[in-house]
C-alpha cells in the first residue's frame, strides 16, 4: 500500500448565504485510486468537486495536495503560478459536456497539442506526433486530426476531451458525469477506455456520477452525498451490496435489475 | 470495531478466522425492520483445507462468504485474514477499504456465482486481468489465461469476445478461470459448478484439488453433492449460526405462520440485496 495520500480534504464546507452547498466533508485519496461521489441532483456532489479542484472558492476547511516535489500544501496557500501549473499539467478535468472542456473551433490535434505547449513543448513535429498517438489511444482515426470537434459525434468529442486531459501525464483527474450525456452504446466504449487508461497510467481519480453502475465499474471507494453531506462511505462493493443508510438503500433499490 | 490482535485461541497457521461474527440487515425502506441473518459465527481455515459451508438455502451461507470478502459489513465479532506479504493476521472485518483492497489483491480470492462482465472486455483479458494487476507481464498473463480456458473447454473462438453474449456455463467457466489463475492463499467459492456439465465439473474438481495440494485454503458452498464429496475436508453447519430461526421461533409460535414468515424474510432480502449484484 502506498503510504501517503495525494489529496486530503478536511471539513470542507461551501455555503451560499445560509444555503449549504456541501458541509463537513473529509476524505483522503491515494495515487492510483478511483473515488466515486454519488448522489442525486442537488446533493452537492458537483459543488464538492468544484471546491476541491479550485474552480469554486470554499467557505471553510482544507484541501491539501501532494506536489511533485513531495510538499503537501493547502491549495489556497499556493501561488497563482503554482495553481496554474497544477491545472494545466498535473490535473485534468473531464466535463460532462465535452464543449466545456474542448475548444470546439480548433482542430482535434490542436486541442490535444495545446496542453503540451502549456508545459513547454515547442517542436511542432513532436507535438503532432504525440497528438496523433493520443488520438489513436482514444480510438479516433489519425485522419481526423485536422477536423474540428464540432464535426465529431458526442462520443468522439468525449474521447477527445479525455485525450486532451491525459496528454500531459497528469496525476489527478476530476470527472463530472463523464458518460452522462452519451447514448448507452457509446457510454460502454468511453467507460472501457477510462477504465483501462486509469489503471495503465495509475491515475488518482475523483468521479462524480449519479449512475451507480458507472461507479461500480470504475471506482474502488465511494462517497454517498445527500443534502450537501456525506451520508455513507466505504468500499464500493460494500456500499452497493450492503447499503446501510436509508438514502443509499433507496438509491440501490432504484436500479432496475437486468 | 478496533480488534488488531489475533485471538489467543487461534492456531498460528490459520489463514482465515472468524469469531463471534453477527450480521443483520436493517431495511429502512420497509419501516426499518431488522432482518437477522447469522450470529456467533466462528471457524478457522487452515492451509490445504477445504471447509464447506453446509445447510439449507437461505440460512446465510453466501452472506458468510460476502462478509469474509468484505462485501457485507459485520455488526460484531472479528474476521481475520493472513496477509500474504507480511504474514500477519489483518482485521478485514473492521471494514477499512484500503486494507480490504490490499488483502483482495494478494491474500484472498473469490469466485462468485455470476460473472460481472465489463462491456467490451474480452474473455481472455477478464481472466488475465488479476495477474496483470499484480504485475505479471501481460503476454505471460494471457498465455496462462489461454491455457486455463483451454483446460475448461471454452472454445478458442470465444477468447477474444466479451462474455456478455455467452451461455451461462461459458460465463461461469470464464469466472472460474479468473478466480483460479492467481495463487491467493485463501479462495472463496460460491457454487462454482452450478451451471456446468459433467466434464467441466470434473475439471473444476481437479483444479480445486490442485489448489488444496499447493496449500490454498478453500472456503466454499457446493450444492452439487459429487463435487462436495470430492473436495471436502470439513463441513460447517451454517444453520447453527442462523439468527433468523431463533427470532422467528420466538415471535411466530404457530408452525404454519413460522414457515410463511421465513419465506417472506428471504424474498424481502433477495429483493433488497440481490438486486444490485449484477
Amino acid at each position: 500500500m502506498t503510504t501517503s495520500p495525494i489529496l486530503s480534504v478536511r471539513a470542507l464546507e461551501k455555503r451560499y448565504g445560509t444555503f449549504i452547498g456541501c458541509t463537513d466533508v473529509s476524505f483522503d485519496l491515494w495515487p492510483g485510486e478511483v473515488l466515486a461521489i454519488v448522489g442525486e441532483s442537488g446533493s452537492g456532489k458537483t459543488t464538492l468537486l468544484n471546491c476541491i479542484s479550485g474552480r469554486l472558492d470554499r467557505s471553510s476547511g482544507q484541501v491539501l495536495y501532494r506536489m511533485r516535489d513531495g510538499r503537501f500544501p493547502d491549495l489556497d496557500d499556493l501561488s497563482e503560478a503554482e495553481r496554474r501549473f497544477l491545472m494545466r499539467t498535473d490535473w485534468g478535468f473531464v466535463h460532462q459536456n465535452p464543449a466545456d472542456g474542448l475548444r470546439m473551433r480548433v482542430s482535434a490535434g490542436a486541442n490535444v497539442g495545446e496542453r503540451l505547449m502549456a508545459v513547454g513543448e515547442r517542436h511542432y513535429g513532436e507535438i503532432r506526433h504525440t497528438a496523433t498517438e493520443w488520438l489513436s489511444r482514444v480510438e479516433i482515426a489519425a485522419e481526423r486530426i485536422d477536423d474540428q470537434p464540432v464535426a465529431f459525434s458526442g462520443g468522439m468529442r468525449q474521447r477527445l476531451q479525455i485525450a486532451r486531459n491525459l496528454v500531459t501525464r497528469p496525476r489527478l483527474i476530476f470527472m463530472d458525469e463523464p458518460t452522462g450525456g452519451l447514448d448507452v452504446s457509446v457510454q460502454a466504449r468511453v467507460l472501457d477506455l477510462l477504465r483501462s487508461l486509469v489503471s495503465e497510467l495509475d491515475l488518482a481519480v475523483i468521479i462524480v456520477t449519479h449512475d451507480l453502475a458507472v461507479a461500480r465499474l470504475l471506482s474502488q471507494r465511494m462517497i454517498v452525498m445527500k443534502s450537501g453531506r456525506v451520508v455513507e462511505s466505504g468500499l464500493t462493493d460494500r456500499v452497493l451490496d450492503d447499503p446501510r443508510h436509508p438514502y443509499t438503500q433507496l438509491l440501490v433499490a432504484s436500479i432496475p435489475e437486468s | 470495531m478496533t480488534f488488531h490482535q489475533p485471538t489467543g485461541s487461534m492456531p498460528q497457521s490459520a489463514l482465515l478466522s472468524a469469531s463471534g461474527v453477527a450480521k443483520s440487515f436493517t431495511m429502512h425502506l420497509r419501516g426499518g425492520i431488522r432482518l437477522p441473518v447469522v450470529e456467533d459465527v466462528g471457524f478457522a481455515l487452515h492451509p490445504g483445507e477445504c471447509l464447506v459451508l453446509g445447510g439449507p438455502s437461505g440460512v446465510g451461507k453466501s452472506s458468510i462468504l460476502r462478509m469474509v470478502y468484505g462485501n457485507y459489513a459485520i455488526d460484531g465479532g472479528q474476521i481475520l485474514v493472513r496477509n500474504r506479504r507480511t504474514g500477519e493476521l489483518d482485521d478485514l472485518g473492521g471494514g477499512d477499504p484500503r486494507l480490504i483492497l490490499d488483502l483482495r489483491r494478494d491474500s484472498i480470492g473469490y469466485v462468485s456465482q455470476f460473472l460481472r462482465a465489463v462491456p467490451r472486455v474480452s474473455a481472455l483479458d477478464i481472466v488475465a486481468e488479476p495477474l496483470i494487476s499484480r504485475g505479471t507481464d501481460p503476454d505471460e498473463a494471457r498465455e496462462r489465461a489461454t491455457a486455463l480456458l483451454d483446460r475448461l473447454h471454452l472454445p478458442s473462438a470465444l477468447f477474444g469476445l466479451p462474455p456478455a453474449t455467452f451461455s451461462g456455463g461459458e460465463k461461469q467457466r470464464v469466472n472460474i478461470a479468473r478466480g483460479f489463475i492467481t495463487d491467493h492463499p485463501v479462495l472463496l467459492l460460491d457454487e462454482p459448478t452450478a451451471s456446468l456439465d459433467a466434464a467441466n465439473r470434473d475439471v473444476v474438481i481437479a483444479l480445486i484439488k490442485e489448489k488444496l495440494q499447493a496449500g490454498t485454503g478453500v472456503l466454499g458452498i457446493f450444492h452439487d453433492q459429487p463435487v462436495r464429496d470430492a473436495v471436502v475436508t470439513r463441513t460447517i453447519d451454517v444453520s447453527s449460526f442462523s439468527a433468523r430461526k431463533k427470532i422467528e421461533a420466538v415471535t411466530e409460535p404457530s408452525s404454519e405462520r413460522h414457515g410463511s414468515s421465513q419465506q417472506t424474510s428471504a424474498s424481502l432480502q433477495e429483493e433488497q440485496f440481490r438486486g444490485p449484484q449484477r
